[in-house]
């Protein structure tokens, strides 16, 4: 029972191991939720789903494989779950594909097929079956694509609720990228950590503390000595669209990795060049750019800084007033980029371009050398060589 | 019993199932979401709502997991040794019990709340997975296995400052809180101020979604900031003719409660 479902979100990246999945079947079993779909969703996110990162793609992969659950009434998917769950299984993935389902991680074929079975269904079911035609929703709105297929038949009866909660997708800000691989990165940037005795004393010196016990004639009395606690300070610039986009999962592993392993972590991004103006929100950066001054005068010394970008430009954008492919910009890159060194005279250059193709690239070579050959590749190596420069 | 939220904590229906899930199959249930969503409330209202005793074990940077068990306090017993007390013959005049040794010795079921367990070290969520796991853990000093007499509801909440272990996950059920919407969070206002006027909370809701919206807060006032918000309006004895106002001249009362750093204060004020 389920299996499938289990499989596919095994298959789709996110970490489910057989013990959610059995307690999951337990909890169902001993009645924990009441009978009906809404509260079997719960349950099924409660327990599979332990990340909300990892919210928004099981709540499209519970739609995509669930898809029409919602129109059969409670009491009725409850009397038929077994085998109804079973032929909707089999409707989706032949025995084959259950095979390659377990075997093959790409996504996309499984996606694909699901949604063209779906048009199938429908269509086969528009005859006063229990399958109630959900008329109009394009068949990508289960998948989210489509904002608007989420309100349709809001206003239906109780047992034939159609406004699906894991249609709503509400937790799509949530998503992180996932978290494969970081361990390694979040290793190489353990090396940049700064020690130092912070706060209150609650660790026990030891050697203080025999040489004052053996003062006071052998009444013990203790001492004490703050914790070390890492406080390197980090600022991060990240180069975003354009040419970075072949990178983009390289750094957003990068930025995973970094995002815990540092307290004070700041991150901006720019595009191709640093200008007059970084910004925070990928999706509102036109309205809520933040001027690179504002950010010169916020950090102090003591912040090291990381470029992540691949520094492949049009050399205009670097040397030139107004040489920006975006914008209108009154100083040339390089004075930006030199700023910012004088702020942070601690800065490495991370580069997600493999280092034999640097020398084709023009800016690279200029970049380089203004970094004062402090650019790496973007791996774990480069990371571990940056790391030590930075120190 | 079943968890339905109380006269005032209103638990949206995913959490009710969450809440009523993990009581029934006996498994911690992990809280996230934003600051001020009422995570910590949580425990304390569904102790209330099942009318049983509640422990609380806030988790600090330094906490260590064998706190929540026991601490040997072996520097009083040396103490006592060289004054010569008699107390010092018994090891376990010197076993100081922990939350979690409590919560198990406690004699009905009672609700343990883990307070912001990504406040501690990265591994302290592995050093409570047997003890979560089985409801029981072993003294060494006095040679005994602590056992839970009644399995307690086990409510577990963190910030989200730090990743948690997966072995630790696994035991645990999991609910992230979402920010309420509109109809939810009147419910919720309701339940706080009764007697609140009809056009004053919809203009201060008006009001309090429109600061939300404000894109690069660093942080977005949540539920308890409304309610404080709210508060004060009343308090100061605000109209909602002159919250109108005052948001039409791109004023708003009292923002200090509702905005809680200076950088977004100025980003607000733009």
């Amino acid at each position: 029972m389920f299996l499938d479902f289990f499989l596919l979100l095994k298959n789709s990246g996110i970490p489910v191991t057989l013990n959610e999945y059995l307690s999951m079947l337990e909890a169902l079993k001993r009645n924990a939720i009441a009978r009906n779909v809404d509260e079997f969703y719960y349950l099924c996110r409660m327990s599979m789903v332990k990340d909300e990162k990892f919210l928004d793609q099981f709540d499209a992969l519970f739609g995509a494989y669930f898809k029409g659950i919602e129109t059969i009434s409670d009491e009725e998917i409850f009397q038929i779950p077994e085998e109804w769950l079973k032929k909707n299984g089999e409707r989706i993935f032949s025995k084959e594909e259950l095979e390659k389902i377990k075997s093959m991680g790409d996504l996309k074929d499984l996606m694909e097929r699901i949604k063209k079975l779906f048009k199938e269904q429908k269509e086969r079911h528009q005859g006063g079956n229990k399958w109630i035609g959900t008329g109009g929703t394009s068949p990508f709105g289960a998948y989210g694509y489509n904002p608007e297929g989420i309100r349709i038949g809001q206003h239906e009866s109780r047992h034939r609720r159609a406004v699906k909660v894991w249609d709503k997708r509400e937790f799509k800000n949530l998503k992180d990228d996932v978290d494969l691989d970081t361990r390694n990165i979040k290793l190489a940037l353990k090396k940049l950590r700064l020690l130092s005795r912070e706060g209150k004393a609650e660790e026990l010196d030891l050697k203080q503390t025999i040489k004052n016990t053996s003062e006071k004639g052998g009444l013990l009395e203790l001492a004490m000595r703050p914790v070390r606690k890492n406080n390197v300070k980090i600022l991060i610039l990240f180069d975003i669209g354009g040419s970075m986009d072949d990178h983009i999962e390289l750094c957003s592993q990068l930025f995973t990795a970094s995002k815990y392993e540092f307290k004070h972590l700041e991150f901006y991004y720019f595009h191709n060049c640093v200008y007059e103006k970084l910004w925070q929100n990928n999706v509102r950066r036109w309205d809520d750019a933040i001027p690179t001054y504002d950010v010169l005068h916020k950090y102090n010394k003591d912040y090291k800084l990381i470029f992540v970008g691949d520094a492949s430009m049009s050399p205009y954008e670097l040397m030139y007033e107004q040489g920006s492919v975006e914008h209108y910009n009154d100083e040339a890159g390089m004075v930006w980029l030199n700023r910012l060194k004088e702020q942070f005279p601690d800065l490495v250059w991370l580069n997600p371009v493999p280092k034999d193709e640097w020398r084709y690239t023009r800016t690279i070579g200029m970049v380089q050398q203004f970094t004062e050959d402090r650019m790496f590749p973007l791996t774990i190596a480069g990371i571990g060589e940056a790391v030590k420069s930075l120190i | 019993m079943k968890f339905k939220g109380t006269d005032n904590y209103i638990a949206s229906e995913d959490l009710q199932v969450a809440v009523n899930a993990s009581i029934t199959m006996q498994k911690p249930l992990l809280i996230k979401g934003e600051p001020g969503t009422g995570k910590t409330l949580l425990a304390y209202e569904i102790a209330k709502a099942l009318d049983k005793k509640l422990f609380t074990w806030h988790i600090k940077s330094t906490t260590k997991a064998q706190q929540g068990l026991y601490e040997y306090d072996a520097v009083s017993r040396l103490r006592d040794s060289q004054l010569g007390d008699e107390k010092v013959h018994d090891i376990a005049n010197y076993i100081v019990k922990g939350k979690l040794w409590e919560a198990f010795d406690a004699d009905e079921q009672v609700v343990l709340l883990i307070d912001e367990i990504d406040k501690a070290d990265i591994e302290f969520p592995n050093d409570l997975l047997q003890e979560l796991d089985k409801m029981e853990f072993y003294c060494y000093e006095l040679n005994t296995t602590i056992q839970a007499k009644h399995r307690p509801i086990i409510i577990i909440s963190s910030n989200n400052e730090k990743e948690l272990p997966d072995a630790f996950l696994r035991r645990c059920f999991f609910h992230y809180i979402t920010f309420p919407d509109r109809e939810l969070l009147t419910q919720i206002v309701k339940v706080h101020y009764p007697g609140l006027e009809e056009r004053l909370m919809n203009q201060a809701m008006e009001l309090f979604f429109a600061v939300r919206n404000v894109q690069g807060l660093k942080k977005k006032p949540s539920t308890s900031e409304l309610i404080d918000w709210l508060k004060l309006l009343m308090v100061g004895k605000i109209t909602a003719e002159e919250l109108a106002k005052d948001a039409s001249n791109g004023k708003i009362p009292m923002l200090g409660a509702v905005i809680k750093n200076e950088q977004d204060l100025s980003l607000v004020n733009r």
